[in-house]
């Protein structure tokens, strides 16, 4: 046991300037998390709401547990486009009677829940986390199916939602779904997919092809209740197992069906007793500064996160620049990997592939603190055969097979965001600080070396260089790479799982290692640990 | 010589007289209805003997069965305690034939006084000022108004009002009927009603050999439906009027010694603010409100009672008093709901304070005479009244003040209690200056007095408290994630909500610490299941939270508030109807008056209900249509049994 000591001294100028930027960012996602929250507006919301019927949040909300936590997912989906910011569908992980639960709900109030690609990804990415955690599915539908205009992007690809329910419930994992309203043509395949399935009376419509297209097809005359309503289905057509009388009802027959799956985790418990961290969370607005190019301690970090602030280094003295080590995080052991000074070389690449071997031998998950600028370069490095060890990095964690969690603190960039498990490399989850920045290198970086590039094609070709031309090129890459390394454009691309609240850590990622739990825990089999 | 005692009686007095048994090493034996298997008295007891069934007339009324329990558990002596038979000849009589000793008054005795009709006579003849007796069929318009009272009465049971003679006949009926079931005695008579009154009487205390002891007087005017609620000695009134306490010892001495009294007794006179006074009865017991005696003379009653049906000796004189004593009657009722008896479980009972149980002779201070303990249940078979609270101090408004503090900061969870009137009454300016008559409700408003403690902002707080225990109880129990942050989102949309019965709760946990809606200038301080800490405006206050089902019972030195949590789903399948007609608590239905299929009007009587010795009206809520009706008269009925449905009236438009 070693408590970590802290070297943050909050009343300096440079940790008042750091938490003003870090809360000024902070500001701005709360902006746009409203806009998420908000839907389709307030008209939209306001007809819904006449209509007697609940907001997705609201369902949401009530269907949990009370006062449990609920860990939302890809809220800024769709972000920098000309969707509505959040894909028109909420998701995330919250408790339903004591059982962790992955929960779906389509947001009707953006045009009539209408899944769009970014709300399709979104889905896709929530049905990966309930399949990789063993998560039961609670899905919350009333969606008018398709957004027709972006059918190309959705039909193909869309089929995934109902491979994955059916797929879910092959593993033993149960669906559930509640039908609020529209579930209709593809749509019907989600309660059609679903274990278990719940309609609202005189709401709910789950058919293939409504009244005009029936018309249409065989010339039959048709209503909506006897062609897909919900006392249809639960008397007639028996595709609803229940019929709710109301919204709230059909939130509590949802309940209930959970309660009785009587889901037991598979992954070992936690330790049921456990310090906070000794150090104050709320330090960990003053500790990255608002320039990247500062590197800063992550032991501080770690302080705030851990049990009891309690982290054993490993390999204290070799290869600095990484640090790695074992704690716990809401009684779960972890081994953890934080990037130090930026820059990975050989020795901290072979240290970070022999720490993940170890954490496989020992079955415990790795928490990632990204804060690297990549694998170094120059002629030294190559040939002391960084390529060869940042490889051995990228290997062990590509067939690391304990759950893995990425923080993306502040830079992530080259191929250092692959060894430092981005989110090519499938981690479990994957939560961006408001400072963090993503991206092939830092925009200066790509600018100059688009630069070099030019001129040095200018010079072969023997013509004159355009130094204004350089100019503006180099200002509008950085421009652009700039604004495309943020987190709240990586979220919109669902890069990332969420955007987090720095003091919010040790909460999230103790949500995500249970949600983990849920399922078995186990490292990589076949192998010995190389020694490095 | 004594040597075990059999208490023909239930409650806190079954436990007052073992209490005494015990400090003079005599034996106690218990007799128990079946409601009563498990009440404090039986397990008290040395021996208890069953009397199979529940009703008085099955049990506690059953003389033959007493003498029997007596006689089978070794007892040597019968104490009747107050109420049922104790102020029974007969049951006397066979005591005394079954060779044990009868602790009470002689048989004779109980007669004489035991009429009302023939004791006033008695009394009248003995030179004790009386009010006429009216013969119920001669009654005119001139009497008006005149109290009907059961000629075997007490207690107030049977006893009416009656302001206009076209009411006599049916409350004379109400009254003979009560009374035939109370006392086994229909006959009644009336007098004339003085409207307003106090309520003065007398504890005597007689010996075998001729001494008869006036031992002081108490007041006993606040009252409701001719019960008492508030005991006080002395009397505020008696101290006020020069000379009034020597006529009244005299006319108490002379009641006693007319009949030959032996014993403890109690001469009951009605009093005007001249110190005027009438004979109403003489009850031939120990009374209910005793402990106020005791407190002020350091007497143990129930010790003189023991020693003089041992044949003792009283000594020459009663001893003097000292300091004030007020008795509270604490009930599971709701005075503003018509004094509506309540039953159940009494699931916490306790009174901050006490220095006392059962007090024995000396002791002074804050007293308890209780019947029931947590967990007690509340049977609709007895009489409601779950304690007595008697607090002792040197002057009047000292006892006033200590009494309203314990029973303020009483913790009585489960029941309705009329506790919060009791405290406004001894508060209350008319009752500090000494001015308490029989209207006392009446004249200050009982809907006044029966206002909860707690005003709207301490139920608003009470119900956030509770909220928050709820919370704190929620993340306790929570299967998983149970140490992460109560609530906690990383994209907040909305409050979590817990709703008591009309207070809806909208509240955030987050970081920056409590944030609710309306409570601007509340935040938390702490919070655990069963205790929440708000800093209101700066200053801190502290919440008890109990929880027992639904039911949330919230105590602060702000006021006791009892919310009922809002479920956060219903269960279609256990929704009634609406225009259902619930049975406010269990009892009997007696009578049915109205037929499935029948127009009602709003406010028409569909059926009565007896429950806790009362009638109770259960009267349609519209005009409509009875379209249910599942019970029948006879039926027992359990608290929420859907006695009726009434769809409204169509209105025509």
């Amino acid at each position: 046991m070693t408590v970590l000591g802290t070297g943050v001294d909050a009343r300096t100028d440079d940790f008042a300037g750091n938490r003003e930027s870090m809360l000024a960012k902070l500001a701005e996602l709360d902006a746009e998390h409203a806009k998420a929250i908000a839907g389709g507006g307030e008209k939209y919301t306001a007809r819904h709401h006449k209509r007697g019927k609940l907001l997705a949040r609201e369902r949401v909300e009530l269907l949990l547990d009370r006062d449990s936590p609920f860990l939302e997912l890809s809220t800024l989906a769709a972000w920098g486009t000309d969707f509505a910011v959040g894909g028109s569908m909420v998701t995330g992980i919250g408790v339903i009677e004591g059982t962790e639960c992955l929960v779906i709900a389509s947001d009707p109030t953006v045009k009539g829940g209408a899944v769009n690609p970014y709300g399709l990804r979104k889905g896709f990415r929530a049905a990966q986390i309930a399949a990789e955690n063993r998560l039961p599915t609670v899905n919350l539908v009333e969606s008018g199916g398709a957004d027709l205009p972006t059918q190309k992007d959705i039909f193909i690809p869309g089929g995934r939602t109902f491979r994955d329910i059916t797929r879910a419930s092959a593993a033993k994992v149960p669906t559930v779904a509640l039908v609020f309203g529209n579930s209709t043509a593809g749509g019907a395949y989600l309660p059609g997919m679903s274990d278990y399935v719940v309609m609202v009376k005189e709401r709910a419509k789950v058919f293939l092809g409504g009244p005009p297209l029936v018309k249409m097809a065989t010339g039959e005359e048709s209503d909506d209740e006897s062609l897909g309503g919900a006392e249809m289905h639960a008397r007639t057509s028996g595709l609803a197992d229940f019929l709710a009388l109301d919204e709230q009802d059909a939130i509590r027959i949802g309940r209930s069906i959970v309660k009785r799956l009587n889901w037991r985790k598979h992954g070992p418990a936690p330790e049921p007793d456990y310090a906070e961290p000794v150090h104050d969370p709320e330090d960990l607005l003053g500790i990255v500064p608002s320039d990247l190019k500062i590197p800063f301690d992550p032991h501080e970090v770690i302080a705030r996160v851990v049990d009891g602030s309690d982290f054993d280094e490993f390999k204290p003295l070799y290869g600095s620049s990484l640090v790695t080590g074992w704690a716990r995080v809401h009684g779960y052991p972890v081994g953890i990997l934080a990037n130090a000074q930026g820059v990975l070389f050989s020795e901290e690449s072979q240290k970070a592939a022999q720490f993940i071997q170890l954490a496989n031998q020992i079955d415990t998950p790795l928490l990632f603190l990204h804060n690297t600028t990549g694998y170094m370069v120059g002629k030294d490095y190559e040939q002391g055969g960084i390529i060869k060890h940042g490889a051995m990095m990228v290997n062990a964690v590509s067939n690391s097979k304990v759950p893995h969690i990425s923080i993306l603190m502040g830079a992530s960039y080259g191929a250092g965001h692959y060894g430092m498990c981005g989110r090519a490399y499938d981690p479990r989850f994957l939560f961006a600080w408001p400072s963090a920045k993503s991206a092939v290198m830092g925009p200066q970086q790509l600018a100059g070396v688009l630069s070099i590039v030019a001129r040095q094609s200018a010079a072969s070709k023997g013509r004159p260089y355009d130094e204004e031309f350089d100019k503006n090129m180099r200002a509008m890459v950085e421009g652009q790479i700039e604004a495309q390394s943020v987190p709240m454009f990586l979220s919109g691309m669902l890069y990332d799982d969420g955007i987090i609240d720095p003091r919010d850590t040790r909460t999230v990622a103790g949500m995500s290692l249970s949600a983990i739990h849920s399922g078995p825990v186990q490292g990589a089999e076949g192998f010995g640990v190389f020694r490095m | 010589m004594i040597t075990s005692v059999l208490v023909a009686n239930r409650g806190e007095i079954a436990r007052r007289v073992f209490r005494t048994c015990r400090s003079l090493g005599l034996g106690c034996v218990a007799v128990y209805a079946d409601a009563d298997a498990d009440a404090p008295h039986v397990a008290e007891a040395d021996a208890a003997v069953r009397l199979p069934g529940n009703t008085p007339g099955e049990t506690y009324l059953r003389a033959e069965k007493i003498v029997e329990a007596a006689r089978a558990a070794g007892a040597d002596a019968v104490h009747p305690g107050y109420g049922f038979l104790s102020e029974n000849a007969e049951f006397a009589r066979a005591v005394t034939a079954a060779g044990l000793t009868w602790i009470g008054p002689p048989a004779e005795a109980i007669e004489s006084m035991g009429s009302k009709i023939e004791s006033k006579k008695l009394m009248a003849d003995a030179g004790v000022p009386v009010l006429a007796e009216l013969d119920p069929d001669a009654v005119t318009e001139a009497d008006l108004p005149v109290l009907v009272k059961a000629s075997a009465g007490g207690g107030g049971r049977g006893m009416r009002v009656v302001r206009s003679l076209a009411d006599l006949p049916t409350e004379l009926e109400a009254a003979r009927t009560e009374a035939a079931s109370a006392f086994g005695d229909p006959t009644v008579f009336c007098e004339r009603y003085l409207a307003t009154g106090r309520h003065i009487e007398v504890q005597v205390m007689a010996d075998t050999h001729g001494t008869v002891w006036a031992v002081g007087e108490r007041e006993c005017s606040i009252q409701r439906r001719h019960q008492k609620v508030v005991e006080e000695a002395p009397s505020p009134l008696v101290e006020r009027v020069d000379g009034m306490r020597e006529r009244l010892f005299d006319a108490a001495g002379k009641a006693a010694s007319a009949i030959g009294y032996v014993g403890a007794g109690t001469v009951e006179f009605l009093a005007d603010e001249q110190g005027e006074f009438f004979f109403l009865e003489m009850n031939t017991r120990l009374q209910v409100e005793h402990p106020v005696t005791e407190l002020t003379t350091g007497l143990d009653l129930v010790a003189l009672q023991l020693d003089v049906a041992d044949g003792g000796k009283l000594g020459a004189t009663s001893p003097a008093t000292h300091g004030h004593a007020i008795e509270v009657r604490l009930y599971a009722e709701d005075p503003a709901q018509d004094w509506r008896p309540s039953s159940g479980v009494l699931h916490r009972f306790a009174i901050p304070g006490v220095d006392v149980e059962f007090a024995l002779g000396g002791s002074r201070g804050l007293r308890l005479d209780s019947g029931v303990r947590a967990g007690s249940v509340v049977g609709v078979f007895y009489d409601p009244m779950l304690a007595k609270v008697i607090a002792w101090a040197p002057t009047r408004p000292e006892a006033a003040r200590r009494l309203a503090a314990a029973l303020a900061g009483a913790e009585l969870h489960g029941l309705t209690t009329n506790r919060d009137l009791l405290v406004r009454v001894l508060r209350h300016e008319a009752f500090l200056a000494g001015n308490t008559d029989t209207s006392f409700f009446d004249k200050h408003g009982l809907s006044t007095l029966a206002q909860p403690l707690a005003d709207k902002d301490t139920e608003r707080l009470s119900a956030l408290a509770a909220a928050l225990a709820d919370a704190a109880a929620e993340r306790e129990q929570a299967r998983v994630l149970g140490r992460l942050p109560s609530g906690w989102r990383n994209v907040v949309s909305q409050p979590q909500v817990r709703t008591y019965g009309d207070h809806e709760i909208k509240y955030l946990l987050t970081r920056g610490g409590l944030t609710a809606d309306g409570f601007d200038d509340v935040s938390l301080v702490d919070s655990s299941p069963n205790r929440v800490v708000l800093d209101v405006a700066g200053v801190r206050r502290t919440f008890a939270v109990a929880s027992y089902a639904d039911t949330v019972c919230v105590d602060s030195p702000l006021g006791p508030v009892t919310l009922t949590r809002t479920p956060r789903f219903t269960d279609p399948a256990a929704q009634v109807a609406p225009g259902s007609l619930l049975a406010p608590m269990p009892g009997t239905v007696i009578r049915v008056g109205a037929t499935q299929g029948e127009r009602v009007t709003e406010g028409q009587p569909i059926l009565w209900l007896e429950a806790m010795k009362m009638e109770h009206k259960i009267v349609a809520p519209v005009t409509g249509v009875v379209s249910e009706l599942p019970v029948a008269a006879g039926d027992q009925v359990e608290v929420g049994t859907v006695l009726a449905v009434v769809t409204p009236e169509e209105i025509p438009s």
